[in-house]
């Protein structure tokens, strides 16, 4: 086996590979912070809304989690189009990724929910706190907070399987990647880079969460102690 | 069984005749009593004779199947019963505390007060320091439930409650997760609310407390009110059920 490596070929598309990155990102955001509400409001519908929603969440959420992302995917972008919407394949992406990371979270969500002890709900029920100012207040910091690691490894992963929406040509980093190796034939450096990129991507986001939680979570910022 | 004792005073809450089961289970039996202002009433009794029952119907935490509850003008039995209008008046405290575990102690102080008092950040905390001062704690304002001893959390559950001016104040248990020695500082604080006038009803095991502090005793037993009267009644129980009982708790 003699490979020569040549990594030089590569050099002049790295605007392109930055870009590329970039859109990943922002992809992965949008689709996070979309994600996340969609899939807190479905947690608790879940838990505590009208049958016809509990029906409705637990239908969407195992649909979703046993048919593969790309087919979704697929069916997003050409869903959207056969109703006369003309959107971009970016907006598709996000659309299709928050659909999909949207289930996830709300069955992650909704063990944080169940953490919730009974009695809290009692206190705040006691001090006159509303349905919403206790969910808002007692409930969800305290659920979050408790099921944050299992969050981040979601959303980490979202921005990994946001490789899959080159296949509707969604111009983030895989795409680059894709174009690149059909331009210099040198694909298997390529494709070495780009999972480093994607690495590097994926430090980003871990510690673009971690920063985040320390922010929002005072006592463990404060104590160091899982709630 | 004794009559029931009328109180003096108009009563800030009066059971009359609460029937209330759990499935097959008939916890409340027919209770009757009243509490007038400004007093402290203790309900004793074994554990399943329905005390903790009967103090959580009063705050309408349970439904009762029959019977009337009236609580600071409240008609809790009544299906319309205005929820928040009654949580404004009446506090509790429970035996497992209940502390939000995330938040300080400051700012489990201040949620109610901001969130339905509609008090702003800088008065929900000048009140916090107030009722914190008022149970010794205000050292204590910065930090986290978990940092604190059980004696101290329930300071702090009790500040929670008087933060919103309540005109009663129900106490379920709340020192029997607690050593000789915190029950101690709990029940002092309880003495001094008493004290100022508070009007208590509480739930406990503590018959020292309950002869000192209370000015009516309930008994309670197998779901009905078996005796009640002053906390002279422990010294001359006049059934035998509550000397046994009494035999057993002293």
């Amino acid at each position: 086996m003699s490979y020569q490596f040549d990594f030089a070929a590569l050099l002049p598309y790295w605007p392109e590979f930055a870009m590329g990155m970039w859109l990943t990102l922002q992809l992965s955001a949008v689709a996070t912070v979309l994600g996340f509400v969609v899939g807190t409001l479905c947690a608790i519908g879940r838990a505590d809304g009208p049958p016809a929603v509990k029906w409705a969440v637990a239908a969407y959420v195992e649909i979703i989690r046993n048919t593969p992302l790309l087919v979704q995917i697929f069916l997003v972008y050409f869903g959207i189009a056969t109703l006369g919407v003309h959107v971009s394949a970016n907006m598709a992406a996000v659309a299709a990724l928050v659909v999909n990371v949207g289930a996830y979270t709300s069955e992650i969500v909704r063990a944080g929910l169940e953490s919730v002890h009974k009695a809290q709900l009692e206190a705040a029920d006691c001090l006159g706190l509303s349905r919403a100012q206790t969910y808002w207040h007692v409930i969800l910091r305290p659920a979050v907070e408790r099921v944050y690691p299992a969050l981040t490894s979601q959303y980490v992963l979202l921005m990994l399987a946001s490789s899959i929406t080159s296949q509707i040509s969604a111009e983030e980093l895989t795409a680059v990647a894709n174009r690149v190796q059909s331009d210099t034939f040198r694909s298997f450096e390529t494709y070495i880079v780009v999972g480093l990129l994607y690495l590097l991507l994926s430090f980003v986001v871990r510690v673009a969460f971690w920063l985040f939680g320390m922010g929002v979570f005072a006592r463990r910022r404060k104590l160091g102690t899982a709630l | 069984m004794s009559s029931t004792l009328s109180s003096p005073l108009s009563p800030v809450v009066s059971l009359s005749n609460v029937h209330k089961s759990f499935g097959a289970l008939k916890v409340l039996d027919g209770v009757s009593f009243d509490v007038g202002v400004g007093e402290v009433a203790a309900i004793i009794g074994q554990s399943g004779s329905g005390k903790s029952t009967a103090l959580r119907c009063i705050n309408a935490l349970e439904t009762i199947q029959q019977g009337t509850i009236q609580v600071c003008g409240h008609a809790i039995h009544d299906p319309a019963l205005d929820r928040r209008a009654l949580r404004r008046d009446v506090g509790i405290v429970f035996q497992s505390y209940n502390l939000f575990p995330h938040l300080t102690v400051e700012q489990n102080i201040m949620l109610a007060p901001t969130c339905v008092k509609a008090l702003s950040k800088g008065e929900a905390r000048d009140l916090a320091r107030e009722v914190l001062s008022h149970v010794g704690l205000e050292a204590k304002a910065d930090q986290y439930p978990e940092q604190l001893s059980g004696g101290q959390q329930q300071r702090v559950a009790i500040a929670r409650s008087l933060a919103m001016r309540p005109k009663l104040m129900l106490f379920d248990e709340v020192t029997s997760a607690l050593d000789p020695q915190l029950t101690g500082e709990v029940l002092k604080v309880m003495e001094t609310l008493a004290r100022e006038g508070m009007t208590m009803i509480l739930v406990t095991h503590e018959m020292a407390f309950a002869r000192k502090v209370a000015s009516k005793v309930v008994y309670m037993h197998q779901g009905r009110v078996w005796e009640t009267g002053t906390g002279a009644m422990l010294d001359d129980p006049q059934t035998p059920e509550l000397r046994a009982f009494i035999g057993n708790g002293l």
